[in-house]
């Protein structure tokens, strides 16, 4: 029996199709028939009918028929199918067979030819005696037909060559042989088709006209076969619909076959086969629903019909091939475009197919375990006279055999020991490995990672079983760390123990020991006698010494392990081994710490290893060494097996882990001084077992702590909230140690006192004075001071070109001063010594800044007796605010202090100045300028009005001066006035301070011309009853004659004498005088007689505009002595 | 009479072959199965079925209307077993694991079963000693998951 037993026959599963045979056609010698017949079946595509050609010889034989049954009274059935009945309607019996024969309707010699045509079609009737095949005849011509009706000798041989080959017309073709073969023959196999589709349909009823003659107790087994036949037919004529009913009838009909141990093998098969054809079908019509149903179903039947006990692994061997078949079925049609979702896909089915097989295996094992005396019997009680079976799923001893018990219970034996040796010799791990791919492959597609990882499981496991242990290492390896990282330490527990037992059987050491170490470790589920055996192996092992078996591997591989480990032990190589820890969970913790995040530099660097062993015996380890970021540090921090030294005793234990016990060792060394600033890590902590003369391994923790499971652990302990249990002296809780991989160096702590005076705000532009007292408090020189001052870098960038610093106090800073001056040399302090300096800072905008006086010195210092020189540093800020020192306020106004918009060539006004102090500090103004430009005059001489002034906080000083404009060009302009010059300084008692300059640009106004220009000219005061004389003069200043009327309109407080009303001309350029004499009736601050003039030539210029020019009014004082006569006269 | 009945027998017939609850991350808080049969099968089964946990909940979070329904239905049939989820709102999934044969098992008998195990896992989480992300030693939820299982006779 060879494996392939329970394969589906090929015909079976392939798609049935037309049978039709061609004849008379010499493929090999005729270059025509050649064509015609690659015509027929080279590239056929899918949009061509489904036939399948064969070319026969003329006198080929086929299958005989065998008479046709009139009754079936007495007949009872061998069997459901025949094996060879599907075969033979596939390949052998065709629906049609065509006979092609070369003739022209012109042949000369057509009588001869025509009777051999009849011959030829009378052998090929005669070898198909009793069956329905149709038979077609197809003339090659040479020429071109004429259209129908129109060749007269044509249809008139046509007809007379079907008489003589008793054929219907429909059946008679003719093939020209021209250029358009490839048309002429889809005409033709289009017309075969037809042929054959009546053919088979004529066969589906006539297997149904045997229905009638059947009865229910005979013939049980007939029905079957009848609606499978009928089921096939249909396929072949291509009407699937009708062929699923047919093989679902036949399906539920195998069913209700009474079953019992002789034909339950006949009954499976045949259910398998009607199921394949179901499910095939369905999944063709696009029902993946129905076809699963129909599985499932299939199978919910079928499971429990085991049969015969000791044969009953062919029962698993069968549900398997079905679970496979099915599979392939399903991932076929998703090929074909299905779509399957991750809970539905073959994947499912393969994995079942597997698990099958698996029990498969297993039932082998245990029904096949025959004494090695038992050999094959003989004679082979599975050789059949043909060498093949009659009927689907038979015994080859007892063909047709149908009633209960077996004929001959002797042979029976002999039989199923046949199979049973047979199935011992079957490589199931290999078929169990093909099936749990299949799987994994599917499963990767439909993204089930878990289940992809587990069935890698399972094909390791079987590898492990077929004792390929290189591949079922790899296997279990590839899927161990998922595992791990998702934290299923049972299931990580089996496979390592699998994959111990692997690596233990083929002598690989490093394997051996990770695989150990994980064991004995906290992820380990094993019980803790395991754990002890295994511990006791790793201990035999890293004293190069062969280990103790796995519990469970088979005999004979022991001892090729075990020669294995004796060779291993004798080499001497290769006998080291490095374990990275960050992939997976050793028996060993460890975490390393620098006590403090920092160090100075004049102290020691401490360094703490904690270290736990999870393993049940105590284990002694032989080197711990931490690797830091700088290696040279690395030898003060290293702990060996001091066999060489004084204090072995203690060492010894000091090196010995006990395991729940955390032992705890601190390392110290001295930084060097380059390494200010910069950080030192835990790169890797090291943990030697074993011995260095010897065998040994190397447990490397990255980064000084964590394995696969730490990270986690360390979340949970930190989120649990659960009362820290103290410890005795000297342990410690491994939880609360806290990892800290790396340290900074930095400098030492400085001793010195940097003080800072200065009165704050800063003024905007003064060079404000900063002292700066530097005091030495080390107890030794402390050398090479230097001092960094100014802008502290990191602000606003602008405010890089708005200040400056120097340290002369002489000069005024400008652009060309840095904002920082760095390094300034100061030279050696000796202790208790202080120094002063003084800086200048000039701020030239306002807002804070933050100034940065760093103080830089070197220093000698002894650290653990090594002498070092440290640099230390201090650095002071401080926030400066600068405001500005006043504000100056400027306006214009007439010469009556009237407000001005614009003012008028050549008429005087005043430019008033004020003086607002707003700094916090006194402030004394040293002097002011006033530099007009040339469209600016002034009247007097300007001095400084404020020189020498101090204003404190919010008072103000103010100056004014008279000035005029000459004229201008054009009737109004805007013009410039010129600058303001205001000297100044800080009042400060504290220091010196120079001298600011702040210059304050006047404002602009507009200069207007004006036609007529009028003064008054009159004393400055008047007296009651005293004439007081006034003079006006009127001034043209245009280019024209000037139409102006005057009137003086009457006061109470004046009667006056003079023009009251006059209208006169002014000459360009020229000035008119009018002499009033007023005479004053009342004392005190009185209204003059109001004066109006009228332009005629400028109406916009009113009278108000130029009153502006002239007093309104006058002090009259009284009469003195006789001040009754002023009351009396009122 | 015919309700209680029935009820009689639904007590005596749902009964599970395996309970686990399972973290957020994924690993498990809690596994139970009946000690008859390998629990290294039971451990693969419902370690297998996170991988359509994990797939229905990243399909809930795309329709959000639907997260309120915490029970994820059957997950996946084997030949043997049914494997039904039910996930709380804070990631832990529960995994209960039914012999095949139970064919007259109802849908809503699977879901009182875990809304049982929810609120005595809620009692678990409640107790201030319990550090979440631990796994589950508790008597109460012992004995809650036992009477879920089928006794092993």
């Amino acid at each position: 029996m060879s494996p392939a037993q329970w394969d589906l026959p090929p015909e079976l599963c392939c798609r049935p199709m037309a049978f039709v045979a061609l004849t008379g056609l010499d493929v090999t010698y005729n270059a025509v028939h050649r064509a015609i017949w690659d015509a027929f079946c080279v590239n056929r595509r899918a949009d061509r009918v489904p036939i399948s050609f064969k070319v026969l010889p003329g006198d080929h034989e086929y299958p005989k028929c065998r008479t046709k049954r009139t009754s079936y009274e007495w007949y009872i059935p061998k069997g459901i199918l025949k094996t060879g009945w599907m075969n033979k309607h596939l390949n052998l019996v065709p629906a049609l067979v065509v006979l092609f024969y070369e003739l022209d309707w012109d042949d000369p010699q057509w009588k001869e030819k025509q009777s051999e045509c009849a011959t030829k079609v009378e052998i090929v009737r005669t070898s198909l005696q009793g069956r329905n095949t149709k038979v077609a005849v197809v003339l090659i011509q040479k020429k071109t037909p004429l259209p129908p009706g129109e060749d007269l000798v044509a249809s008139e041989r046509a007809s007379s060559l079907c008489g003589a080959c008793d054929l219907s017309g429909k059946s008679l073709f003719v093939l020209p042989h021209t250029d358009h073969l490839v048309g002429y023959i889809i005409r033709l196999e289009n017309a075969f088709y037809e042929h054959a589709q009546t053919y088979y349909y004529n066969e589906i009823r006539r297997v149904k006209s045997h229905k009638e003659f059947l009865n229910k107790t005979t013939h049980q087994l007939l029905f079957v076969r009848h609606q499978f036949k009928m089921g096939f037919f249909s396929e072949l004529k291509q009407d699937t619909q009708n062929a699923l009913k047919y093989y679902r009838t036949a399906y539920s009909l195998v069913q209700e076959l009474r079953a019992h141990e002789t034909n339950i093998m006949e009954i499976k098969t045949m259910a398998g086969f009607i199921n394949y054809k179901i499910c095939r079908l369905c999944f063709q019509h696009n029902t993946p629903l129905d076809a699963i149903a129909q599985f499932r179903k299939h199978i919910d039947l079928c499971k429990k019909k085991i049969g015969s006990a000791e044969l009953a692994f062919e029962h698993t061997a069968w549900m398997s091939k079905q679970f496979q078949s099915f599979g392939d079925l399903f991932d076929e049609a998703i090929k074909l475009g299905l779509t399957a979702i991750q809970t539905q896909n073959p994947g499912f089915y393969y994995q079942q197919a597997a698990y099958y097989a698996q029990e498969r295996k297993q039932q082998a094992a245990q029904l096949c375990g025959h004494e090695p005396g038992v050999s094959y019997p003989a004679p082979d009680p599975l050789e059949t006279t043909t060498g093949a079976l009659d009927f689907y799923g038979q015994r080859p001893w007892r063909q047709g055999h149908q009633s209960i018990d077996p004929p001959d219970s002797e042979k029976e034996k002999q039989g199923i020991l046949a199979l049973q040796v047979k199935e011992r010799d079957v490589l199931h791990s290999e078929l169990i490995i093909a099936l749990l791919s299949n799987a994994v492959a599917q499963f990767k597609k439909y993204k089930c990672p878990r289940m992809k990882s587990h069935l890698m499981v399972q094909m390791g496991e079987e590898y492990y079983h077929a004792k390929d242990y290189t591949k079922a290492l790899k296997l279990l390896d590839y899927v161990m760390c998922d595992y791990r990282t998702e934290r299923w330490w049972s299931l990580l527990t089996s496979i390592l123990c699998t994959a111990l037992k692997c690596s233990y059987l083929m002598g690989q050491v490093k394997d051996y020991i990770t695989y150990s170490m994980e064991l004995v470790g906290r992820a380990s589920v094993l019980p803790e006698e395991q754990k002890s055996r295994i511990e006791k192996n790793l201990i035999k092992v890293l004293m190069n010494e062969v280990p103790e078996p796995e519990p469970d591997c088979d005999p004979a591989s022991v001892k090729a392990a075990q020669s294995l480990w004796s060779d291993r032990v004798s080499l001497s190589g290769s006998n080291e081994f490095t374990i990275e820890v960050l992939d997976n969970v050793p028996f060993v913790q460890c975490k390393a710490k620098f006590v403090s995040p920092s160090f100075h530099i004049d102290e020691p660097v401490q360094l703490e290893v904690y270290v736990r062993a999870d393993c049940p015996h105590p284990l002694r380890f032989s080197k711990l060494c931490v690797s830091l970021s700088n290696q040279e540090y690395n030898q003060y921090c290293l702990l060996e097996d001091a066999s060489k030294g004084k204090d072995i005793l203690s060492t010894q234990e000091n090196m010995c882990l006990v395991p729940g016990k955390t032992r705890k060792y601190c390392f110290k060394f001295v930084a060097k001084t380059e390494d200010v600033g910069k950080k030192i890590e835990i790169t890797a902590v090291g943990l030697m077992l074993g011995r260095e003369t010897g065998r040994y391994v190397y447990l490397n923790w990255r980064g000084g702590w964590g394995d696969a499971a730490s990270s986690h652990e360390a979340l949970q302990a930190s989120r649990s909230f659960k009362r820290r249990t103290r410890f005795p002296e000297q342990q410690v809780d491994w939880d609360t140690v806290s990892v800290q991989s790396s340290t900074m160096i930095i400098s030492r702590v400085p001793r010195i006192s940097v003080k800072l005076t200065h009165e704050p705000p800063a003024l905007t532009n003064e060079m404000y004075c900063m002292t700066v007292t530097i005091k030495s408090e080390e107890d030794t020189v402390a050398k090479d001071i230097k001092l960094t001052a100014g802008l502290k870098p990191g602000q606003d960038a602008n405010l890089t070109q708005m200040t400056q610093i120097t340290l002369n106090s002489s000069e005024v800073c400008d652009d060309s001063h840095p904002a920082l001056l760095p390094d300034i040399p100061i030279g050696d302090l000796q202790p208790g010594q202080k120094i002063v300096k003084h800086l200048y800072m000039r701020c030239v905008s306002t807002g804070s800044r933050i100034f940065l006086f760093h103080v830089a010195y070197s220093v000698d210092a002894t650290v653990e007796d090594k002498d070092i020189t440290c640099k230390c540093h201090k650095d002071e800020t401080v926030t400066v605010e600068t405001v500005v020192p006043f504000e100056v306020a400027m306006k214009f106004v007439s010469s009556k202090f009237e407000h001005l918009e614009h003012v008028y060539v050549d008429v005087p006004f005043l430019l008033m100045m004020d003086i607002l102090s707003a700094s916090p500090w006194p402030i004394e103004l040293v002097s002011s300028d006033v530099q007009l430009v040339s469209s600016m005059t002034a009247i007097d001489t300007p001095e400084s009005q404020v020189e020498g002034v101090t204003l404190q906080t919010g008072e103000c000083a103010s100056e004014c001066i008279l000035l005029k404009c000459p004229p201008v060009q054009n009737g109004t302009s805007t013009v410039a006035s010129g600058q303001y010059i205001i000297s100044w300084k800080r009042k400060s008692t504290l220091s010196e301070t120079s001298v600011v300059k702040t210059i304050v640009i006047l404002p602009h106004v507009m200069v207007e011309n004006i036609p007529l220009y009028v003064h008054a000219e009159l004393p400055s005061y008047g007296r009651v009853r005293e004439s007081l004389p006034v003079r006006y003069h009127l001034e043209n200043r245009t280019g024209l004659v000037q139409d102006v009327e005057i009137s003086v309109e009457p006061s109470d407080a004046f009667m006056f004498s003079g023009l009251k009303q006059v209208r006169m001309r002014i000459l360009p350029g020229a000035e008119q005088e009018m002499l009033y004499n007023f005479y004053p009736l009342m004392a005190g601050y009185q209204v003059l007689p109001q004066l109006n003039i009228n332009l005629s030539r400028f109406p916009n210029i009113s009278s108000q505009l130029l009153r502006r020019f002239l007093p309104s009014r006058t002090f009259v004082k009284p009469q003195g002595r006789n001040g009754d006569t002023s009351i009396e006269a009122a | 009479m015919i309700g209680l009945m029935s009820r009689d027998l639904r007590v005596r017939v749902i009964m599970a072959v395996c309970i686990a609850v399972i973290a957020k991350e994924n690993y498990p808080l809690y596994i139970r199965s009946v000690p008859t049969q390998g629990e290294l099968k039971f451990h693969y089964t419902v370690h297998t079925s996170l991988d359509v946990v994990e797939e229905k909940i990243s399909g809930v979070g795309k329709a959000l209307a639907d997260q309120r329904e915490l029970y994820l239905g059957l997950l996946y049939p084997t030949e043997d077993y049914k494997v039904y989820g039910y996930v709380t709102n804070s990631k832990v999934k529960f995994v209960i694991v039914v012999d095949s044969s139970n064919t007259s098992l109802r849908d809503n008998e699977i879901r009182s079963m875990f809304r049982k195990l929810h609120n005595s896992f809620t009692d678990v989480m409640c107790n201030p000693f319990y550090n979440p992300g631990d796994q589950i030693q508790s008597k109460a939820f012992d004995s809650i998951v036992a009477a879920m299982m089928v006794q092993a006779c």
